[in-house]
Protein backbone atom coordinates (compact mmCIF):
# COMPACT_ATOMS: atom_id res chain seq x y z
CA UNK A 1 0.00 0.00 0.00
CA UNK A 2 1.35 4.03 -0.53
CA UNK A 3 1.08 6.30 2.21
CA UNK A 4 -2.01 7.60 -0.01
CA UNK A 5 -3.86 4.07 0.59
CA UNK A 6 -2.40 3.57 4.34
CA UNK A 7 -4.10 7.34 5.24
CA UNK A 8 -7.51 6.85 3.41
CA UNK A 9 -7.35 3.03 5.66
CA UNK A 10 -6.85 5.35 8.30
CA UNK A 11 -9.53 7.75 8.14
CA UNK A 12 -11.93 4.96 7.03
CA UNK A 13 -11.60 3.34 10.08
CA UNK A 14 -12.20 6.54 12.06
CA UNK A 15 -14.89 7.41 10.57
CA UNK A 16 -16.21 4.42 10.01
CA UNK A 17 -17.46 4.91 6.75
CA UNK A 18 -16.79 3.20 3.37
CA UNK A 19 -16.75 5.18 0.99
CA UNK A 20 -13.76 7.17 -0.60
CA UNK A 21 -13.52 11.30 -0.06
CA UNK A 22 -11.99 13.36 -3.14
CA UNK A 23 -7.98 14.27 -2.30
CA UNK A 24 -8.64 17.83 -1.46
CA UNK A 25 -12.23 17.17 0.12
CA UNK A 26 -12.57 18.15 3.48
CA UNK A 27 -13.08 16.00 5.84
CA UNK A 28 -15.07 17.48 8.19
CA UNK A 29 -17.43 19.21 5.66
CA UNK A 30 -18.21 15.70 4.16
CA UNK A 31 -18.81 14.66 7.77
CA UNK A 32 -15.91 12.00 7.61
CA UNK A 33 -14.46 13.57 11.00
CA UNK A 34 -16.00 14.97 13.75
CA UNK A 35 -14.50 16.56 16.80
CA UNK A 36 -14.16 13.31 18.55
CA UNK A 37 -12.65 11.49 15.56
CA UNK A 38 -10.08 13.67 14.65
CA UNK A 39 -7.51 13.12 17.54
CA UNK A 40 -8.46 9.19 17.22
CA UNK A 41 -7.27 9.62 13.67
CA UNK A 42 -4.24 10.97 14.55
CA UNK A 43 -3.42 8.84 16.97
CA UNK A 44 -3.82 6.13 14.12
CA UNK A 45 -1.28 7.73 11.99
CA UNK A 46 1.32 8.40 14.65
CA UNK A 47 0.86 4.88 15.14
CA UNK A 48 0.58 3.27 11.64
CA UNK A 49 3.67 5.52 9.99
CA UNK A 50 6.11 4.99 12.98
CA UNK A 51 5.97 9.29 13.89
CA UNK A 52 5.14 11.59 16.64
CA UNK A 53 3.08 14.76 16.01
CA UNK A 54 3.84 17.17 18.15
CA UNK A 55 1.20 19.22 20.11
CA UNK A 56 2.31 22.44 18.13
CA UNK A 57 1.14 20.69 14.89
CA UNK A 58 -2.50 19.72 16.29
CA UNK A 59 -3.70 22.04 14.06
CA UNK A 60 -7.14 20.64 12.47
CA UNK A 61 -6.40 22.16 9.16
CA UNK A 62 -3.67 20.28 8.51
CA UNK A 63 -6.03 17.01 8.80
CA UNK A 64 -8.64 18.57 7.27
CA UNK A 65 -8.40 16.28 3.75
CA UNK A 66 -6.43 13.37 2.63
CA UNK A 67 -3.76 15.49 0.39
CA UNK A 68 -3.30 17.58 3.22
CA UNK A 69 -2.78 14.70 5.93
CA UNK A 70 -0.43 12.65 2.76
CA UNK A 71 1.60 15.68 2.76
CA UNK A 72 2.15 16.38 6.61
CA UNK A 73 3.09 12.91 7.79
CA UNK A 74 5.39 13.11 4.43
CA UNK A 75 7.03 16.09 5.79
CA UNK A 76 7.37 14.04 9.12
CA UNK A 77 8.62 10.69 7.44
CA UNK B 1 1.99 18.14 53.85
CA UNK B 2 -0.77 20.08 52.36
CA UNK B 3 -4.39 17.98 52.73
CA UNK B 4 -7.44 18.55 51.22
CA UNK B 5 -10.08 18.92 54.26
CA UNK B 6 -13.00 19.49 52.82
CA UNK B 7 -15.28 20.13 49.57
CA UNK B 8 -18.80 22.24 48.91
CA UNK B 9 -20.30 23.41 45.82
CA UNK B 10 -23.67 25.77 45.41
CA UNK B 11 -25.58 24.35 42.42
CA UNK B 12 -28.82 26.88 41.04
CA UNK B 13 -32.48 25.65 41.26
CA UNK B 14 -33.61 25.85 37.78
CA UNK B 15 -33.21 23.02 35.72
CA UNK B 16 -32.89 23.38 31.80
CA UNK B 17 -33.42 20.21 29.89
CA UNK B 18 -32.08 19.71 26.38
CA UNK B 19 -35.54 19.71 25.32
CA UNK B 20 -35.91 23.25 26.71
CA UNK B 21 -33.00 24.46 24.78
CA UNK B 22 -32.94 22.44 21.88
CA UNK B 23 -36.54 24.36 20.29
CA UNK B 24 -34.50 27.15 20.66
CA UNK B 25 -31.62 25.99 18.98
CA UNK B 26 -32.64 23.39 15.94
CA UNK B 27 -31.87 20.70 17.07
CA UNK B 28 -32.84 17.44 18.52
CA UNK B 29 -32.13 16.79 22.47
CA UNK B 30 -30.77 13.60 22.01
CA UNK B 31 -28.52 14.59 19.76
CA UNK B 32 -27.71 17.11 22.46
CA UNK B 33 -26.80 14.04 24.75
CA UNK B 34 -25.08 11.62 22.32
CA UNK B 35 -22.53 14.52 21.49
CA UNK B 36 -22.56 15.74 25.14
CA UNK B 37 -23.61 13.22 28.03
CA UNK B 38 -25.09 16.57 28.99
CA UNK B 39 -29.40 15.84 29.37
CA UNK B 40 -29.47 18.85 31.69
CA UNK B 41 -27.72 22.26 33.14
CA UNK B 42 -29.04 24.55 36.22
CA UNK B 43 -28.99 28.50 34.93
CA UNK B 44 -28.47 31.14 37.89
CA UNK B 45 -31.75 33.68 38.82
CA UNK B 46 -31.10 37.07 37.43
CA UNK B 47 -29.92 37.99 40.65
CA UNK B 48 -28.07 35.69 41.70
CA UNK B 49 -24.07 36.31 40.65
CA UNK B 50 -20.32 34.75 40.41
CA UNK B 51 -19.62 36.02 43.89
CA UNK B 52 -22.99 34.71 45.62
CA UNK B 53 -22.97 31.25 44.09
CA UNK B 54 -19.45 31.18 45.26
CA UNK B 55 -20.05 32.15 48.86
CA UNK B 56 -22.58 29.34 48.83
CA UNK B 57 -20.37 27.04 47.74
CA UNK B 58 -17.75 28.32 50.17
CA UNK B 59 -20.08 28.23 53.26
CA UNK B 60 -20.81 24.63 52.31
CA UNK B 61 -16.96 23.49 52.10
CA UNK B 62 -16.36 25.59 55.47
CA UNK B 63 -19.36 23.65 57.35
CA UNK B 64 -18.04 20.26 56.36
CA UNK B 65 -14.91 21.13 57.47
CA UNK B 66 -15.86 22.55 60.63
CA UNK B 67 -14.54 25.98 60.53
CA UNK B 68 -15.54 29.71 59.76
CA UNK B 69 -14.54 32.42 57.46
CA UNK B 70 -12.27 34.38 60.42
CA UNK B 71 -10.66 30.43 60.38
CA UNK B 72 -9.50 30.83 56.56
CA UNK B 73 -5.65 32.46 56.28
CA UNK B 74 -5.86 33.23 52.14
CA UNK B 75 -9.20 32.87 49.20
CA UNK B 76 -7.90 32.12 46.00
CA UNK B 77 -11.46 32.50 43.52
CA UNK B 78 -11.37 31.80 39.95
CA UNK B 79 -14.06 32.60 37.47
CA UNK B 80 -14.00 32.70 33.61
CA UNK B 81 -17.76 34.73 33.75
CA UNK B 82 -17.14 37.30 36.03
CA UNK B 83 -19.89 40.61 35.21
CA UNK B 84 -17.06 43.51 35.24
CA UNK B 85 -13.73 43.68 34.68
CA UNK B 86 -12.90 44.65 38.15
CA UNK B 87 -12.77 44.28 40.98
CA UNK B 88 -13.12 40.35 40.67
CA UNK B 89 -15.17 38.68 43.07
CA UNK B 90 -12.28 37.13 45.60
CA UNK B 91 -12.94 40.50 48.25
CA UNK B 92 -16.82 40.11 48.05
CA UNK B 93 -16.54 37.08 48.28
CA UNK B 94 -14.32 37.36 51.54
CA UNK B 95 -16.47 40.19 52.92
CA UNK B 96 -19.15 38.17 52.79
CA UNK B 97 -17.62 34.64 54.79
CA UNK B 98 -16.20 37.54 57.23
CA UNK B 99 -13.09 37.35 56.06
CA UNK B 100 -12.14 40.99 55.68
CA UNK B 101 -8.42 41.56 55.82
CA UNK B 102 -6.83 38.33 54.66
CA UNK B 103 -5.36 38.37 51.02
CA UNK B 104 -8.47 37.10 48.12
CA UNK B 105 -7.11 36.46 44.88
CA UNK B 106 -8.90 36.59 41.48
CA UNK B 107 -8.09 34.17 38.95
CA UNK B 108 -9.51 34.70 35.44
CA UNK B 109 -9.45 31.38 34.49
CA UNK B 110 -12.21 29.40 33.07
CA UNK B 111 -11.70 25.55 32.91
CA UNK B 112 -8.43 25.32 34.41
CA UNK B 113 -9.16 27.73 37.05
CA UNK B 114 -10.42 25.57 39.89
CA UNK B 115 -7.20 22.56 39.32
CA UNK B 116 -4.97 26.03 39.22
CA UNK B 117 -6.27 27.89 42.47
CA UNK B 118 -5.94 23.75 44.20
CA UNK B 119 -2.02 23.59 43.26
CA UNK B 120 -1.26 27.00 44.22
CA UNK B 121 -3.13 26.45 47.76
CA UNK B 122 -1.26 23.85 48.07
CA UNK B 123 2.15 25.87 48.28
CA UNK B 124 0.35 28.78 49.92
CA UNK B 125 -0.72 26.87 52.64
CA UNK B 126 2.96 26.87 54.26
CA UNK B 127 2.56 30.90 55.01
CA UNK B 128 -1.32 31.16 55.07
CA UNK B 129 -2.94 28.11 57.14
CA UNK B 130 -5.95 27.41 55.60
CA UNK B 131 -6.87 28.13 51.91
CA UNK B 132 -10.10 28.47 50.47
CA UNK B 133 -10.47 27.49 46.73
CA UNK B 134 -13.46 28.27 45.49
CA UNK B 135 -14.41 28.23 41.69
CA UNK B 136 -17.78 29.76 40.78
CA UNK B 137 -19.24 30.62 36.88
CA UNK B 138 -22.21 31.97 35.42
CA UNK B 139 -22.13 30.66 32.14
CA UNK B 140 -25.69 31.07 30.68
CA UNK B 141 -26.07 34.86 30.61
CA UNK B 142 -22.52 34.20 27.65
CA UNK B 143 -24.34 30.70 26.33
CA UNK B 144 -27.45 32.15 25.68
CA UNK B 145 -25.74 35.46 23.68
CA UNK B 146 -26.86 35.59 20.34
CA UNK B 147 -25.97 34.47 17.77
CA UNK B 148 -26.60 31.26 19.74
CA UNK B 149 -24.75 27.83 18.41
CA UNK B 150 -26.18 24.40 19.11
CA UNK B 151 -22.35 23.76 19.45
CA UNK B 152 -21.89 25.76 22.44
CA UNK B 153 -24.76 27.38 23.85
CA UNK B 154 -26.21 23.37 25.21
CA UNK B 155 -22.82 22.69 27.14
CA UNK B 156 -22.58 25.14 29.75
CA UNK B 157 -24.42 25.54 32.75
CA UNK B 158 -23.93 27.55 35.99
CA UNK B 159 -22.89 26.86 39.17
CA UNK B 160 -19.68 26.72 41.72
CA UNK B 161 -17.61 24.67 43.70
CA UNK B 162 -14.97 25.36 46.95
CA UNK B 163 -12.31 23.15 48.49
CA UNK B 164 -10.55 24.31 51.73
CA UNK B 165 -6.51 23.48 51.87
CA UNK B 166 -4.68 23.28 54.98
CA UNK B 167 -1.31 22.02 56.37
CA UNK B 168 -2.77 18.11 57.64
CA UNK B 169 -5.57 15.95 56.94
CA UNK B 170 -6.82 13.00 55.84
CA UNK B 171 -6.00 13.47 52.08
CA UNK B 172 -2.69 14.76 51.59
CA UNK B 173 -1.77 16.56 48.29
CA UNK B 174 1.38 14.38 46.69
CA UNK B 175 2.27 16.69 43.43
CA UNK B 176 0.66 18.56 40.81
CA UNK B 177 1.93 19.79 37.36
CA UNK B 178 0.41 22.61 35.47
CA UNK B 179 0.97 23.85 32.14
CA UNK B 180 0.31 26.89 29.95
CA UNK B 181 0.72 27.73 26.09
CA UNK B 182 -0.41 30.30 24.47
CA UNK B 183 0.08 29.20 20.94
CA UNK B 184 -3.64 28.00 20.46
CA UNK B 185 -5.27 31.60 22.58
CA UNK B 186 -7.68 32.23 19.69
CA UNK B 187 -9.30 28.32 19.85
CA UNK B 188 -11.08 29.38 22.79
CA UNK B 189 -11.94 32.58 24.28
CA UNK B 190 -14.31 35.38 25.21
CA UNK B 191 -14.07 38.76 24.41
CA UNK B 192 -16.24 41.71 26.05
CA UNK B 193 -19.64 41.48 24.84
CA UNK B 194 -18.80 38.66 22.16
CA UNK B 195 -20.42 35.39 22.18
CA UNK B 196 -17.86 32.67 23.00
CA UNK B 197 -15.86 31.75 20.36
CA UNK B 198 -14.71 28.16 20.17
CA UNK B 199 -12.87 26.08 17.46
CA UNK B 200 -14.27 22.57 18.86
CA UNK B 201 -12.34 20.90 16.96
CA UNK B 202 -8.76 22.02 18.20
CA UNK B 203 -9.96 22.06 21.48
CA UNK B 204 -10.81 18.49 21.44
CA UNK B 205 -7.74 17.54 20.02
CA UNK B 206 -5.49 19.40 22.58
CA UNK B 207 -7.73 18.15 25.10
CA UNK B 208 -7.41 14.56 24.14
CA UNK B 209 -3.50 14.96 24.22
CA UNK B 210 -2.83 17.20 27.38
CA UNK B 211 -5.18 15.79 30.02
CA UNK B 212 -3.93 12.11 30.02
CA UNK B 213 -0.30 13.72 29.27
CA UNK B 214 -0.55 15.30 32.55
CA UNK B 215 -1.77 12.78 34.05
CA UNK B 216 1.05 10.52 32.79
CA UNK B 217 3.73 13.01 34.24
CA UNK B 218 2.37 13.65 37.93
CA UNK B 219 1.73 9.62 38.18
CA UNK B 220 5.21 8.68 36.87
CA UNK B 221 6.74 11.28 38.97
CA UNK B 222 5.87 9.88 42.12
CA UNK B 223 5.98 6.11 40.74
CA UNK B 224 2.18 5.25 40.21
CA UNK B 225 0.52 3.79 37.29
CA UNK B 226 -3.10 4.90 36.06
CA UNK B 227 -4.66 1.73 37.24
CA UNK B 228 -3.73 2.21 40.72
CA UNK B 229 -5.91 5.53 40.97
CA UNK B 230 -9.10 4.87 42.70
CA UNK B 231 -11.25 7.76 41.17
CA UNK B 232 -10.15 10.81 38.62
CA UNK B 233 -11.93 13.81 39.11
CA UNK B 234 -11.87 15.75 36.04
CA UNK B 235 -13.02 19.10 34.68
CA UNK B 236 -16.78 18.18 33.73
CA UNK B 237 -15.92 19.71 29.80
CA UNK B 238 -17.70 16.83 27.98
CA UNK B 239 -19.07 13.00 28.46
CA UNK B 240 -17.03 12.05 25.35
CA UNK B 241 -14.06 13.51 26.31
CA UNK B 242 -13.57 12.36 29.48
CA UNK B 243 -14.37 8.70 28.30
CA UNK B 244 -11.46 9.52 25.64
CA UNK B 245 -9.08 10.49 28.11
CA UNK B 246 -9.73 7.09 30.23
CA UNK B 247 -9.01 5.38 26.90
CA UNK B 248 -5.96 6.97 26.73
CA UNK B 249 -4.49 5.97 30.19
CA UNK B 250 -6.28 2.35 29.71
CA UNK B 251 -8.39 2.58 32.94
CA UNK B 252 -11.97 1.84 32.41
CA UNK B 253 -14.34 5.27 31.70
CA UNK B 254 -16.31 4.30 35.55
CA UNK B 255 -13.25 5.46 37.11
CA UNK B 256 -13.80 9.03 35.82
CA UNK B 257 -16.59 10.09 38.07
CA UNK B 258 -18.71 11.95 36.37
CA UNK B 259 -21.96 14.40 36.96
CA UNK B 260 -21.95 16.43 33.59
CA UNK B 261 -25.12 14.72 32.76
CA UNK B 262 -27.26 16.61 35.65
CA UNK B 263 -24.78 19.92 35.78
CA UNK B 264 -23.74 19.70 32.21
CA UNK B 265 -20.00 22.34 31.80
CA UNK B 266 -19.49 24.62 34.51
CA UNK B 267 -16.15 25.68 33.07
CA UNK B 268 -13.61 26.53 36.37
CA UNK B 269 -16.30 25.16 38.70
CA UNK B 270 -16.76 21.80 37.41
CA UNK B 271 -14.00 19.56 38.95
CA UNK B 272 -14.79 20.78 42.37
CA UNK B 273 -18.40 20.25 42.03
CA UNK B 274 -17.71 16.49 41.03
CA UNK B 275 -15.37 15.85 43.58
CA UNK B 276 -18.01 17.62 46.30
CA UNK B 277 -20.18 15.09 45.04
CA UNK B 278 -17.90 12.25 44.99
CA UNK B 279 -16.88 13.20 48.55
CA UNK B 280 -20.32 13.23 50.00
CA UNK B 281 -20.89 9.56 48.12
CA UNK B 282 -18.86 7.57 48.19
CA UNK B 283 -15.87 9.67 49.36
CA UNK B 284 -12.44 8.86 50.31
CA UNK B 285 -11.24 5.85 52.24
CA UNK B 286 -7.53 5.25 53.50
CA UNK B 287 -5.45 4.47 50.72
CA UNK B 288 -7.43 5.50 47.89
CA UNK B 289 -5.32 7.58 44.98
CA UNK B 290 -7.16 10.48 43.84
CA UNK B 291 -6.17 12.36 40.51
CA UNK B 292 -7.62 15.79 40.03
CA UNK B 293 -7.42 17.05 36.05
CA UNK B 294 -8.42 19.69 33.90
CA UNK B 295 -7.95 21.68 30.79
CA UNK B 296 -8.80 25.24 29.48
CA UNK B 297 -8.99 28.24 27.76
CA UNK B 298 -5.40 29.85 27.54
CA UNK B 299 -4.63 26.83 26.90
CA UNK B 300 -4.03 26.09 30.43
CA UNK B 301 -3.96 22.16 31.64
CA UNK B 302 -2.51 20.08 34.65
CA UNK B 303 -3.00 17.25 36.92
CA UNK B 304 -3.33 16.84 40.76
CA UNK B 305 -2.44 13.87 42.88
CA UNK B 306 -3.82 13.46 46.21
CA UNK B 307 -4.26 10.28 48.53
CA UNK B 308 -6.09 9.38 51.32
CA UNK B 309 -4.19 8.58 54.10
CA UNK B 310 -6.28 8.08 57.53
Amino acid sequence: MDNRERILAIVRKSSDQTTTPDPDESLFDSGYLDSFALPDMVSELEREFGIKIPDADLNPRKFESLAKIQSYIESRM
Amino acid sequence: MAAIKAFGAYLPSRIVTNRELAARLDCEAEWILDVSGIEERRYADPEETVASMGVAAARECLDHAGIKGTDVGMILVSSGSSARRFPGPASAIAHALSADGIPAIDLPMASAGGLFGMALAAQLTVTHGNVLVIASEKMSPIALREPMERGVTPLFGDGAGACLIGAGGPVGIIESVLHSDGAFAEDLRLDFDAPLAMNGRSVIMQASRKIPSAINEVLEKNTRTAQSVKVFLMHQANQNLMDRVARALDVEAARFYSNIQRYGNTSSASMSIAAADWWRDPGPACGDLICFAAFGAGFHWGALLAEAIG
